[in-house]
Parts: C-alpha cells; structure tokens; sequence
C-alpha cells in the first residue's frame, strides 16, 4: 500500500513538471515550413537554443485556420506567436499585438517589408520572417534543345512551347513538368505568372481576350507537359529522377535538386509575357495574438527570429530567404546560390510585375485557388472550351470576391475599397 | 445495487462515450448539412451536386465497392477455407495473410505508388527484363482506367485480411459433427463447401460484408495516393470541401450522402442475409 500511494505521488509529480515545462515553452504556430524535413529541420537547427524552448507547430491551411478560429472566439488559448504568409496574417489584424516595441537593435528589416507588416493600419501587425519566391529550373541536358537565339534569362512562353515541342519530339516523350498533384502549388503559376505576363492583372481581367491568348498558350505548353504532372507535389523529385527536364515550383520545393545533383541543373526567371515578366513573391511574417499566455515571452521569440544567425539557418532549413540584411556565409549550399540567382533576375527584370499573393479573402482563399485549379482541369485536362470555363469559372470568381468583400490587390487596379470585380 | 439495474450501469461508460463522440456529433454534422445562414435550406446539397466533380466522385466510389467488395469475398473465403483446413503452420500463415491490417491506408496506398509509378518498382523490372525500352506511365490522367485498377489492385491487398478475420472465426464456429455427416453421405469438398460451410457462415457473412461495404464506401487515402485529383471519390471531395474549400455546410450534406448510401447497403445485407426463421447454428 505504501509501495503503491509512493508510485503514484511520483507519477503526479512528475507530471506537473512536465507539464510546467511544456507551459514554459512558446507555441510557435505555423502555416509555412510545413514538409516533415523542413520543420525537422527548423526544430534542429532554428529555435533550438531559445531560452525556454520552442514548440514549432506547423500546420497545414485547415488546421491552421480552425485552431486560430476558436482561440479568437474563446478569448483565451495557447499559442504564443502565429507565422503565416502576408495574406494569412491579414485577416487576422485585429487579433493581432503592436510590435513597434520590440526592439530589433542593429537588424534591419527591408522597409517595405516592414510597411507591409503594418496591414493597413498604423501599429506594426507582424514582423517579416522570410520570403520566397516561384523560378523554373532546368537539367542540363535541356538546354542544348533551347530555340535558336533564345536566352534562357530572358525567354517568352511561345519560346517555351517551342523548347518543349523540340524536347518531346527528340527524345520521344514529354519533358516539361508543372506541380499539379493535390498538394502541388499549380495554383500560384495561373495567379502569379501566366494570366498577369498576358493580362496584367490577376483577378480583374480573368475573362478578357488576353487570358483567352494566355490559355490558349498553356494548352499548347500542357501538350509537352508530361501526364504524371497531375502527381506532382513537389518538383525536385520528378527533376531528381529524369522524369522531367524543365519544371515550374516555389523555390523551397527545388532545393533538393540542387543539393543532390549541384551539376546536373540550372534555375532561371519564369518567362515573360506580352504585358512584362510577372511574378509572385512570397512574404511571410510572425505575429502575436492578444490572447498569448505571455507577450513579453513571444515577443522575444520573434525578436530571436529576426536575429542573422536565425535568418541564415532559417535560410537553411526552409531555402526561404532573409528579410534583412542578415550578412550571408560565404560558403551556401549549391541550392541557395542557383535559387538565389534566379530569384535575383526575376525581382530585378526591367520589365517586373509582381502579383501578390491574394488578401483579404479570410478563410476563402481555399475557394479562389480552386477556381483556377478548375479552370486548368477542365481546359487542359477535360478540354472543354476555353471562352465557355472562363466564363463559368469567372462567375465564381465574382461571386467568391462580392461574398468576401476584397478589393483589388497588386497586379489589379485599385478597387478603392470595393470589391474586386471581374470584368 | 441490485441484479436488476447492474448491467445497465455496466453499459452506461460505454453508452456515454458513444453519446458523445458519436451521436452529439452526427446531430451536428446533420444540422450543419440542412442549415445555412437563414435557417433550414437545401442550398448546400444544391451546391455539393452542381460541382462538376461530384457525380465522377459519387460513380467512382460505387463502381470501386461494386467492383473490389465481391472480388475481396472471394478472395476471403478462398483463404479462410485455406487457414481452417491447414494442420501446420496455421499461425504463420494467418499472420502472412493479416500483415497488410497493421498498415495504415495512406501507407498502403504509398507502397503501391512507389510501384506504379514512373520511376517505379514495375517499370524498373520490366526494363531490366527487357519488356519495354521506355517506363511507361501507368498512373496517367490520360488513362484513368489504370488508376482505377491500381486503386482496385491496392484495396484487395490491403483490405481483404478484415473479411478473412471475420470468416475464420465464424468457419471455428461450425460443428464437425454437419462435415462428418456431409462426407457420410458422398458429399465431395465442393459440395461440403456450398452446402455446410457457406449456409452456417451467414452471420459471419453479414457482419463482413457490412463491415468491409461501408469502409469500401470511404475509401479515401489509397485514391488519394495513386490518383491525386484524377480520381475523385466521395471523402476525398468532403475533406476538399471543408479544408480547401472551408463550406462546412456543402461538406456535411456530402457526409449525409455517402450515410444514406451505407444505410442502404446495410438494410440490404441485413435482409438478403437473414438468418431464416426457427434456423440454428
């Protein structure tokens, strides 16, 4: 009997302890660094020698939303700072704690990035965390079949179809590839590269006779695309493996290429089209929500995060790239240094357009995705006609952003406070 | 307390548990389906059913019942009759025959891709035999009868030990004495098999079938896993639907669909199965 009341006092008690250690821990709630070896890896190498330790959560967008959802609603939860992409973090504004008093000391945050944080009001809202992009890699052994006089840093999508039709025919099968499995960011490609290059725009113009031009293009780039792409989640491994010689992806799903094979491949900037070389960049940010068991703690975890020798290992682990001026070791990996080149070209093209990620959407971002998922599905892989989709599918659209109210966002024309309509 | 009231309080923790984890959520997920902003509306299932994925999904998941729950019944009887009749090794076998029950059905699903797939395990052998020059792609969009048999392929090695359990420990149940009284009267094996086994394996019978029938219904992460999106089935679409797409309400008139569908089939085996009036075992 003693024996047994002596087991059990220490089983509770040893309990407590944990459980006090658990509490000492910052809940660090995610939407990015999702893939097991990256949040392994950030686990490892990022927020390891936080004093008081870090609980990273990754989450995928469901989970991650819901979670939010009812600590707000409850007025009171667990998590202590929330890292989520620019538009994620904007429908949150107003959970969200002033971060003008942290004080970052000698780390300097790009400027714009640090207006973007503001999300419209005057208290900083989030500080930047990372930011990534979207480029197109290519095996070596590709190049020799590039169109003649075309530059791979400077191609246009018709020279793209030509690129593909050259390797399809004289290798006898589809070379191309693009991330159209489930969890592939397909998606992003139609939003922030293919319909701006050719519109100028990402929502308004969805059914104009440019996008019409745009699709027309792609079912034409589709037909050197190979099939298994509506498998593909994540390009480096298709690229890996030979199956694919040219692919399209967001650079933190490349970069094991580049670790594995650094010789066999090459990044460059998406192509262009007749309205400029669009692209989306991705900005992603850490807040913390009123609700926080302790601010001051999170507060310091995100400070931590901004710190260069987080930035670097940060860069590391997710191949997401600084947001200051965090001063770069000389020796990257072979991943970071191509990405990075490519990334650099495709900011920096005279012509540039940037098409920002949507905002404003709430939790409907799923919906607008959707829709240009469906699009593409029933043009390229239904071959239904493409004036007849667009039509349908742009009624959604405009249905989707009367419902959420959203203005217009970066490629758009400025709505001024109305929601974005489609033409 | 008395006689009388103590196997009720037995069954009570089991009862609440149900209760709770089962039913307040069924009435939840009922009453998310039918209400919309404005009260009882029938908008949601208006939705679910103009989505031009819904009837390929609705077709795809009947069709793969239709076509993997009898094959699996065969299969299942053929390797249960296989167990009980063995003398030696009967364990080992039975632990061969229910290794796949121990994998998840994502993990099920991923091993068959890593075999199907363009770099896999089935294009590496046939171009080391010297079958094909060229892989071929087998889980393409193009072809999506081959993913539908892929997916069959991968349900029938994953999901027939369930049935097999179930009709071993029903075939333990019949008495020797109808077998010995059977072969006294010239009854071959066959025979034997169709007129004794399979009339005292009814039960047994309808519990599998309604079991393994309502979880073929739910077949979502093998589909998943080898077709992507070409293959749309019922719960792949409600997980779309309520993590994608966040319409709960579009989400739970599909889970009352795929209920209605499972009812069906399980007053179907309920009936045809019966066992007969005054019979028994």
């Amino acid at each position: 009997m003693k024996k047994l009341i002596a087991t059990l006092a220490g089983a509770a008690l040893m309990t407590m302890v944990t459980a006090q250690m658990a509490e000492a821990q910052v809940l660090f709630w995610s939407n990015q660094a999702a893939p097991v070896e990256e949040a392994q890896k950030v686990r490892d190498t990022v927020v390891k020698n936080f004093p008081g330790g870090v609980d990273f959560e990754p989450q995928d967008p469901g989970p991650f939303i819901t979670r939010i959802q009812a600590e707000e609603q409850a007025g009171k939860g667990t998590i202590g700072v929330i890292g989520g992409l620019h538009g994620d973090l904007a429908n949150f504004a107003n959970d969200f704690v002033d971060l003008s008093d942290v004080d970052l000391g000698s780390v300097k945050p790009s400027p714009a990035f640090m207006q973007l944080g503001k999300l419209g009001t005057t208290e900083q809202k989030y500080l930047p965390w990372m930011q990534a992009n979207y480029v197109m890699v290519a095996n070596k052994q590709a190049l020799q079949y590039l169109p003649q006089g075309a530059d791979i840093n400077n191609l246009t999508y018709d020279q793209l179809v030509e690129w593909g039709k050259t390797m399809a025919d004289k290798t006898g099968s589809p070379k191309l590839g693009f991330p159209a499995g489930p969890k592939g960011l397909m998606h992003r490609f139609f939003q922030g590269f293919l319909l701006p290059a050719y519109t100028g725009s990402e929502v308004t113009k969805f059914r104009s006779d440019d996008a019409v031009k745009a699709w027309t293009t792609f079912k034409e780039l589709w037909q050197y695309t190979n099939p298994a792409s509506t498998n593909y989640d994540f390009m480096q491994e298709p690229l890996l493996t030979g199956d694919v010689w040219v692919a399209f992806d967001h650079i933190a799903r490349l970069g094991t290429a580049f670790d594995q094979k650094p010789n066999d491949f090459v990044a460059f900037p998406a192509p262009k089209g007749p309205k400029g070389h669009a692209f989306m960049p991705v900005l992603a940010g850490l807040a913390v929500p009123k609700w926080a068991p302790d601010v001051a703690k999170s507060k310091e975890l995100v400070k931590y995060m901004l710190q260069p020798e987080q930035q670097v290992a940060t860069l590391m682990a997710t191949t997401f790239f600084p947001v200051t001026d965090a001063k770069l070791p000389d020796s990257l990996p072979a991943s970071i240094k191509a990405l990075g080149a490519a990334v650099a070209a495709e900011t920096s093209a005279p012509d540039a357009l940037p098409a920002l990620l949507p905002v404003g959407l709430g939790d409907k971002g799923g919906q607008f995705n959707q829709v240009y998922i469906d699009t593409f599905q029933r043009i390229a892989l239904n071959g239904e006609d493409i004036k007849t989709v667009l039509a349908s599918e742009g009624d959604t659209l405009n249905q989707l952003m009367q419902t959420t109210k959203a203005p217009c966002w970066l490629p758009d024309a400025d709505s001024k406070g109305q929601p974005c309509p489609v033409d | 307390m008395n006689q009388k009231t103590l196997p009720y309080l037995l069954l009570l923790p089991a009862t609440l548990f149900l209760l709770v984890f089962f039913v307040y959520p069924f009435i939840q997920v009922a009453v998310q389906a039918f209400v919309g902003p404005s009260g009882f509306t029938l908008d949601h299932f208006q939705t679910m059913a103009r989505n031009f994925r819904f009837w390929p999904s609705v077709r795809n998941t009947i069709l793969l019942a239709v076509v993997v729950v009898p094959l699996q019944l065969v299969m299942a009887l053929a390797m249960a009759s296989t167990v009980s009749n063995l003398k030696t090794a009967r364990s080992a076998i039975l632990y061969i025959f229910t290794i796949p029950l121990g994998l998840s059905d994502l993990a099920a699903g991923i091993i068959w891709l890593a075999i199907f797939e363009q770099s896999g395990f089935l294009n590496s052998m046939l171009t080391s035999l010297g079958v094909i020059n060229k892989p071929i792609l087998f889980l393409s969009y193009q072809n999506s009868w081959v993913i539908f048999l892929a997916v069959v392929l991968a349900e029938l090695w994953r999901a027939t030990a369930i049935v097999m359990v179930i009709l071993v420990s029903g075939m333990g149940l019949i008495p020797k004495e109808y077998y010995e009284a059977a072969e006294v009267f010239g009854a071959g094996p066959w025979k034997r098999f169709v007129k004794v086994t399979l009339p005292m394996l009814r039960p047994s019978l309808q519990t599998a079938l309604i079991l393994r029938t309502i979880a073929a219904f739910e077949v979502f992460a093998v589909a998943q896993a080898l077709g992507g999106t070409t293959l749309p089935v019922l719960v792949g679409q409600i997980y779309d639907w309520q993590f994608n797409q966040r319409e709960t309400g579009v989400a739970a008139a599909m889970a009352i669909v795929v209920l209605i569908i499972s009812i069906g089939c399980t007053l179907f085996f309920l009936r045809v199965l019966r066992t007969p009036k005054g019979a028994t075992i």
